[in-house]
């Protein structure tokens, strides 16, 4: 038997070996790249509930799966399954309804939905003011009806229907949590616990309250006409970002695993960044130094020098805040050099899929690196001279790529950076 | 493979309605007598308090406090005693490389906001709109920080300085033990040196008791210990913090810090919950720590909450370990994600003093072991999830 094959730090090295994928693109890498790489926005206006009142009437909304009455818990898990269910295929792994690991999975924070308060409301029939001991009256009818709220139900729906090993983890890190998700499969695999582990980020939470939360904050683009020129990362006139829904899923797993197999490798997670910041509940630190270090750690990771990276995919969200710090995180980390790598955001097209957004775009991080192509920042027409990067404006470009990295940063001074590459020769 | 380092805990944080730290909680445990419990503010539900807080003296800042609701203060008062304790706080030189995990449920409702537009909604026609503009007006900002469940790990960086990295785990019991497990297999591992892991749970609130109440599982009616509640039995939620720090025993040892105890690897897991899975599961966790437990000195702290069959699951299952068993909940309610720190916490207590605590109600069992070195924590879900930690006594 060989040796087993090891990274610069005699740990396991993690393939990847299956993606899935959902936005408001569509359902499925193939059509989600045909469109990311054709520069086609998924931003619309909102039909799933009236907006009447809201500064914001966009969103990245996943159309093509929901259906009427969905609870932001069902169709997250939706979501959830298809991408699961792309990438399980692709790696030709397990057995139906039998995946071998764990599951690490960044799902939206749940808790019970207006539509459900209101309906409680109804039965309770109350003469006068509607009281929370008004629903505890009827809660329990109403749930055997409708099923009772549980907080960890998608990761124990999808555990079940994958039939992962173990206990699902459920995580939440903010706007890195799908990266996150990454992050555990990746340690437990390096660590030995697993040679195969699932991750997932999924979001499809959008509701009048998901909204007006962000709205509140001033973080949401209020530029609706037309909505596929909302989400404008980098440029001069962006206003905040699109909230948006998807879904991604990776197949990670041991490379001597994967080869042994005879599973094709789409490519390899080679290093995890993090780092908190404790400047602010919403806000980066002026000084970006949080955001520095967690490319640094990334990069140090990894093993790898900055010179050595082709592609940034960028966390590039469209508010005036983040794309000013993305922008001090990136060349401080590569000088002048930054002038030199292209860097993107998926967002300009699929809004931000918060939860889901770290899984979303380390797929189609992948996707570049597969297809040789850097999908472009779309609606870039007024370029901010406090931010001269090479976002790959408006067209997707080919270009030779090897390795790529992508930033997913949070409220809650949440940093994660992901390093791909594609497989060693 | 987990385990090839030793992982100690050098750090102890908890609240309870039974008081603040390791000792206060325990002289009532040894004590015993009647539990601090809440029947009328939440009648027919029954509630643990939370004890009297000083939060300034770990969120010196007003402007902090503020920004957050009661499970936050509750979560970084409690961090700020564990780091005190491990003798990390305040000192940015450790914290810089800390890890976090916390376990958090979703945040808290604005209760009047809510009712407010509940019954505003039954006497407009347009119910769309009318919500979209009620929430526009009646939402807080700052709420909505205090409704993210990242947001007590968050703080926790804001104001203690904890920012080597931060990962926040959801789902009631289960993210309490797996944020255990995954922090003592990360150090053991050599992924981490230094990590605080735990959480904080507001129990005495309307919305939690909402989401209890849909799935039959909160305690009304007449207190009972968790063992002898009725065929179905109920759990009493308790508000409560709890924070561990993990630390690798190289590491303590470079800066002369004191182990609690060490912790071996948390073993969890899940079932469908069909009959005889609970106990079939708990079995095959004990038979994985088995041959590590010196049963001359070890006893069980179980994380039975009270509801059935779950508890009735576990009272089984534990029969066949043959050790010792006390029960926490009876004293300190149910805090769903916390109450395998809690546990824990209470463990260390426990090994401290050699000894078991005074049983409370019919599944507790057996006498305390003399000069007790072992301590075996249990966690079965309200609806999922069961776990095993073991801690040891460090000689």
């Amino acid at each position: 038997m060989a040796a087993a094959t090891r990274d610069k730090f005699d740990r396991p090295i993690v393939a990847v070996t299956g993606i899935g994928v959902v936005t408001s693109l569509g359902v499925g890498k193939s059509d989600n790249w045909t469109k990311l790489s054709g520069g086609v926005s998924g931003i619309k206006r909102i039909s799933r509930f009236p907006t009447e009142g809201l500064r914001t009437n966009i969103a990245g909304a996943v159309n093509e799966v929901y259906r009427q009455d969905m609870s932001p818990a069902e169709l997250s898990e939706r979501v959830a399954l298809l991408a699961g269910e792309e990438a399980i295929a692709e790696a030709q792994i397990g057995g139906k309804g039998r995946f071998p690991g764990p599951l690490y999975l960044a799902p939206p924070p749940l808790e019970i939905e207006w539509a459900d308060r209101i309906a409680m409301t109804e039965m309770a029939a109350a003469n006068a003011d509607t009281t929370y001991p008004d629903l505890m009256r009827v809660a329990r009818d109403y749930a055997a009806r409708h099923g009772a709220f549980r907080f960890a139900i998608i990761g124990e729906h999808l555990a079940e229907h994958f039939g992962t090993e173990g206990s699902p983890i459920s995580l939440n890190t903010a706007c890195a949590s799908g990266a996150s998700a990454i992050q555990l499969g990746v340690e437990a695999i390096r660590r030995g616990d697993c040679q195969v582990a699932l991750a997932i980020g999924a979001d499809a939470s959008l509701t009048p309250e998901s909204l007006v939360r962000f709205s509140l904050l001033s973080a949401l683009s209020t530029q609706n006409d037309p909505p596929e020129r909302a989400s404008k990362p980098f440029s001069k006139n962006r206003d905040g970002f699109v909230l948006a829904e998807g879904a991604a899923a990776l197949v990670l797993e041991d490379l001597d695993h994967a080869r042994a197999r005879g599973a094709r490798v789409l490519g390899i997670l080679e290093g995890v960044g993090e780092k908190s910041d404790s400047f602010h509940r919403t806000r980066s630190s002026p000084d970006g130094k949080p955001i520095v270090a967690t490319i640094r750690n990334a990069l140090a990771d990894a093993g790898v020098a900055p010179e050595e990276i082709d592609y940034i995919n960028a966390h590039g969200t469209s508010t005036p805040e983040n794309d000013k710090m993305e922008h001090l995180g990136v060349s401080t980390v590569f000088g002048e050099a930054i002038r030199g790598i292209p860097i993107s955001s998926n967002k300009s097209m699929i809004g931000h899929t918060l939860t889901a957004a770290g899984a979303v775009e380390a797929v189609f991080t992948l996707l570049t690196l597969q297809h040789q192509r850097v999908p472009p920042t779309i609606n870039h027409a007024v370029p901010d001279p406090a931010i001269p990067l090479d976002v790959v404006p408006n067209a997707a470009r080919d270009a030779k790529l090897h390795r790529a990295m992508s930033n997913s940063f949070g409220f809650g001074g949440q940093n994660v950076c992901l390093v791909m590459a594609l497989e060693p020769a | 493979m987990s385990g090839r380092r030793e992982v100690w805990i050098t750090g102890v944080g908890l609240i309870t309605c039974l008081g603040e730290g390791l000792e206060a909680n325990w002289s009532h445990l040894q004590r015993g007598g009647p539990p601090l419990y809440d029947d009328k503010s939440f009648a027919p539900y029954i509630v643990h308090p939370l004890p009297p807080v000083n939060f300034d003296r770990q969120i010196p800042k007003k402007s902090d406090q503020r920004q957050m609701e009661l499970w936050q203060r509750i979560g970084v008062y409690t961090a700020g005693l564990a780091l005190n304790d491990a003798g990390i706080a305040g000192k940015p030189e450790l914290l810089d490389g800390t890890d976090m995990i916390v376990a958090a449920a979703g945040g808290e409702r604005d209760i009047p906001a809510d009712t407010g537009i509940l019954t505003g909604m039954r006497k407009v026609a347009e119910r769309g709109p009318f919500l979209n503009e009620r929430l526009m007006s009646d939402l807080r900002p700052t709420l909505f920080l205090a409704q993210l469940p990242n947001l007590l790990a968050g703080n926790i960086a804001i104001v203690h300085g904890v920012v080597g990295s931060s990962r926040t785990f959801l789902g009631e019991e289960a993210a309490g033990v797996d944020a255990v497990r995954i922090a003592q297999a990360r150090i053991a591992a050599g992924q981490s040196e230094l990590t605080l892991v735990g959480g904080a749970y507001h129990a005495t609130r309307w919305d939690v008791l909402l989401v209890f109440e849909q799935s039959g599982a909160a305690l009304t009616g007449a207190f009972a210990p968790v063992w002898d509640r009725g065929p179905h039995g109920g759990f009493a939620p308790g508000n409560m913090g709890a924070f561990l720090v993990l630390e690798s025993r190289e590491h303590a040892q470079g800066r002369g810090a004191r182990a609690h105890a060490r912790l071996l690897p948390v073993v969890s897991d899940r079932n469908k919950r069909q009959p005889g899975e609970i106990e079939a599961t708990l079995r095959r966790q004990w038979e994985s720590i088995a041959p590590h437990v010196d049963r001359a000195h070890a006893g069980i702290i179980s994380g039975a909450a009270g509801l059935q069959p779950t508890t009735a699951a576990e009272r089984t299952a534990l029969k066949d370990f043959g050790l010792p068993v006390r029960n926490t909940g009876t004293y300190i309610g149910h805090g769903l994600e916390v109450q395998f720190p809690a546990n824990l916490a209470i463990a260390c207590a426990a090994l401290e003093h050699g000894r078991m605590f005074a049983p409370a109600g019919t599944g507790d069992s057996g006498a305390s072991p003399s000069r007790m070195s072992q301590v075996v924590v249990t966690s079965v879900g309200n609806w999922r999830g069961e776990g095993l930690g073991l801690v040891e006594r460090v000689t």
